[in-house]
């Protein structure tokens, strides 16, 4: 039954390997200016690792094919170089592995967390609730009016708390349930969470970033494509979490003028 | 340690009457026994619920025929609610990590089986030990209640991130009663663990027999040790978090929630709190809690394949330094699961660089168990073949983690499929297939009969198979961007990954099926099996030295001496090619 093993065990390697080398599932175009580089880095590591998958189960198959139930009185010999060449071979391989996917991984995530947004990326706050994300837009003073958790009124359309009766800045604050941006524009996201924690995630710009309950947080991005992209929650929220979805509406700068001056309009 | 096997009297006395023997038992085989029965009930309804999990998934609106008795609220007319996929999901977490994959391979192996590869009686202080166990019981009793008030177990995950947890039914059903019966009983449970923790580390430190140096001592006995090390300060953590987490639920307390929250159409009476401070509470615990899955996993199959291989490992002090090594790099590791979380990024890559060099010794004791096999002369068993299914989803599932260590990846694939089939596999599975494998090779031992090795070869092949089949499949969804717990996949970009749901609930359903063979074969074996031999494996350590099942003081009174490393085989003994720990025989250099 050895033998068996090291053939189903085989089979099972390159059919587990084979969609990943076909690229039968792989993720979608990346839209963003920073998304190449987590991209690449997810290459080099799937090729790393395809290699480590494919060499220790084949090695695996092929040892037990080779050694299980041998005649009686077959005499047992140890691997030439032993435990030693062993501990060797994690250290080189997986070591270098280890620091060069580290270091190289290191500027990927720098271009994310670390490059801060310039000062003429557009902000805008968004807002996370269950279920639902809520994006708020300074208006022509480019000032965001202050939040009043305890003057939030869903029924009446008030998501964020702004108070315009006596907050100026609130007042042509520009809110919307999807994030319409300009193409080739950066974008500071303001992220605020309304009660639980939340995560804005969309795919096609490799983002992925949490709404902490009383930890304004902020992202930022530059969308490189037009088009409409899925927003969804990916933190635990609730009962309707599945549900909690945006989109992202990437305008060229001529249709984003138009769409934000028709929302300032209905606000 | 010597001068402790000349004490001749029993740590207690002989069990009499039913509820010493089989209940309220000082026994460490017994409480063994019972935190492996314990695991037992967990898995198959961590199980069941899984089923039903990945039958909503493909099937939302199908009616599970009778679950409406079960919940009405829950599953009205027999379909899965949204909010009640989230309950099972919670459920299913909670059981399998802490009542299976705590239980069994640590509690359960290593109470029935450290004292005696050791050489001891019992335990270092049998009444704790008891007492670990019915806290643990009762732990799994306040977690099960939730199923039964009407409001049904909480919805927060098996991770319970605040303050989704800790601000009550405002945030949704389950938060309430359901939230708070999950903290107690974790709380609880943590209780037990570090009894039991307590009571391994000085078992092993004081009790072992004349010449059993620790380097003498088994592999599996080292990585319990190893593993009660760590469950003292993992559990040490969690068990105040929760304590912190029910304060902020039932006492208004603000440890772990904000000022401003507006929860349910409610402005929350709360201050000052931090979300943050729970997730890392929890996965300082979270974290090193996989080693304490994966550690006696290690161990157990080491023992497991080094007797199968019937020639020494290229070295078992190696395996030994590394598991020591997996063990303090566990610490160091916790904020991995939160590199987008909104902690400070720098700390992300501090996080990232330890979590990267976990890979090195985990790697050598992979190369090392790989490497053995070549020259070997492998006996092919149900105990063996789980073994080498092991080190296969150990290696499969260990790869992926390459990937998620590394936080600029981890934007992209963070709270994807991709994170729960890597999980799954080097947590779940692997660890249930040692598992699997420590019960066939240690059940002659436990009962005194053998399993059924057919049955067993059976429930290997649909173990192994269905397992890949269930788990891969789930990094592929990873990849494209497919998000996890989510209880359905309607008009959004995952709509299209159906058919690779569909396949993978088909495949769980049928695996699961499987697991029956073992149940079976369990309980038919307990009763019908072959009478089983002293030492039916051919093996060296000292439970082979004793009758099966032992008897109740385990040497009978006698206190074992020891002459040898714990793997003496390829050699020339007097019973064939190995040499027992207790033989004073010497052996022959070939």
């Amino acid at each position: 039954m050895g033998k068996l093993f090291g053939v189903v065990l085989a089979i099972i390697a390159v059919l587990s390997a084979y969609p990943i080398v076909t690229h039968m599932y792989a993720q979608p175009v990346d839209i963003s200016t920073h998304g190449h580089a987590i991209d690449e880095q997810l290459s080099d590591t799937m090729a790393e690792a395809g290699v480590s998958f494919l060499g220790a189960q084949l090695l695996l198959a092929f040892f037990v094919w080779k050694y299980s139930n041998r005649k009686n009185g077959a005499k047992v010999t140890q691997l030439p170089g032993g435990a030693k060449l062993m501990v060797a071979a994690a250290f080189i391989l997986v070591g270098t592995e280890v620091l060069a996917l580290g270091v190289l991984g290191q500027k990927a995530w720098a271009d994310v967390y670390f490059t801060p947004a310039k000062p003429t990326a557009m902000q805008i706050q968004a807002q996370a609730g269950q279920f639902a994300f809520y994006f708020r837009y300074p208006g022509p003073d480019g000032k965001f009016g202050a939040l009043h958790p305890d003057k939030i009124d869903e029924g009446n359309g008030n998501y964020f708390g702004l108070d315009p009766a006596n907050d100026v800045e609130a007042r042509d604050d520009i809110v919307s349930g999807e994030l319409a941006i300009p193409v080739n524009q950066e974008v500071q996201l303001l992220m605020h969470s309304k009660d639980v924690s939340h995560s804005f995630y969309v795919r096609e710009l490799r983002i992925q970033q949490d709404f902490v309950p009383g930890l304004d947080l902020a992202i930022h991005f530059t969308a490189t494509q037009t088009g409409r992209y899925e927003i969804v929650c990916t933190q635990l929220c609730g009962l309707g979490h599945y549900n909690m979805k945006a989109y992202l509406n990437v305008l060229s700068q001529e249709d984003f003028d138009k769409w934000l001056k028709q929302k300032a309009s209905e606000q | 340690m010597q001068e402790h096997s000349a004490q001749v009297a029993h740590v207690h006395a002989p069990p009499e009457g039913f509820l010493r023997k089989f209940v309220f038992s000082l026994d460490h085989k017994v409480i063994g026994k019972q935190y492996y029965g314990l695991g037992l009930v967990a898995v198959f309804l961590g199980m069941v619920l899984s089923w039903l999990m990945r039958f909503h998934l493909v099937w939302p609106a199908a009616r599970v025929p009778g679950l409406e008795l079960f919940s009405k609220v829950g599953a009205p007319g027999g379909v899965i609610t949204p909010e009640y996929y989230l309950s099972l999901m919670t459920m299913h977490g909670t059981l399998m990590v802490f009542f299976v994959l705590t239980n069994a391979p640590f509690a359960g192996f290593g109470n029935y089986f450290l004292p005696i590869q050791i050489g001891t009686e019992d335990m270092a202080f049998p009444r704790f030990n008891m007492m670990s166990f019915w806290i643990t019981f009762v732990a799994f009793l306040i977690l099960i209640t939730s199923f039964f008030i009407p409001d049904g177990p909480p919805i927060s995950g098996w991770t319970a991130y605040a303050p989704l947890s800790a601000v009550g039914n405002d945030a949704g059903p389950g938060l309430g009663w359901g939230q708070s019966l999950w903290d107690i009983s974790i709380a609880v449970f943590c209780i037990g663990q570090l009894l039991g923790s307590l009571n391994f580390i000085a078992t092993t430190l004081d009790l072992r027999a004349k010449g059993m140096t620790l380097m003498r001592m088994p592999m599996s006995t080292w990585a319990w040790f190893i593993t009660a090390c760590i469950g003292l300060m993992a559990f040490a953590v969690l068990l105040p978090a929760c304590l912190l987490l029910i304060l902020d639920k039932i006492a208004g307390t603000s440890f772990f929630i904000p000022s401003g929250l507006v929860v349910g159409d409610k402005l929350q009476p709360h201050a000052g709190g931090s979300p943050l401070l729970w997730q890392h509470m929890f996965w300082f615990f979270g974290h090193p809690e996989v080693y304490i899955a994966i550690l006696p996993a290690m161990g157990i199959v080491s023992h497991v394949l080094i007797t199968n291989m019937r020639k020494p490992m290229l070295s078992a002090k190696v395996i030994i330094y590394s598991m020591m090594s997996i063990g303090f790099l566990s610490w160091l590791v916790w904020g991995h699961h939160m590199f987008v979380s909104g902690m400070n990024p720098f700390s992300s890559l501090l996080f990232s660089f330890p979590t990267l060099t976990i890979t090195i010794p985990a790697t050598i004791i992979t190369l090392i168990w790989v490497g053995s096999l070549y020259g070997a002369n492998i006996q092919i068993n149900s105990a063996s073949l789980f073994a080498l299914g092991f080190v296969s989803m150990f290696v499969s599932g260990g790869i992926s983690g390459f990937f998620l260590a590394q936080p600029s990846i981890d934007i992209y694939l963070h709270a994807t499929y991709f994170v729960v089939g890597h999980f799954h596999m080097v947590m779940g599975v692997a660890a249930i297939f040692a598992i699997f494998s420590g019960t066939y090779f240690w059940f002659p031992k436990m009962t005194g009969r053998m399993m059924n090795e057919t049955l067993g070869k059976l429930h290997f092949w649909f173990s192994l198979v269905g397992t890949y089949c269930i788990f891969m499949p789930f990094h592929y969804l990873g990849l494209v961007g497919n998000v996890r717990r989510y209880s359905s996949f309607v008009d959004d970009f995952m709509a299209p990954l159906m058919p690779v749901h569909k396949f993978i609930t088909i495949a769980a359903f049928i695996t699961g099926a499987g697991q029956f063979i073992f149940l079976f074969n369990l309980i038919y074996s307990r009763f019908k099996g072959k009478q089983a031999p002293e030492n039916p494996w051919n093996a060296t350590s000292l439970e082979w030295s004793i009758p099966s099942p032992p008897p109740w003081d385990n040497f009978g009174g006698k206190h074992p001496v020891v002459y040898h490393d714990p793997y003496q085989y390829g050699v020339k003994g007097s019973k064939g090619d190995y040499v027992m720990q207790d033989s004073p025989e010497a052996i022959a250099e070939e």
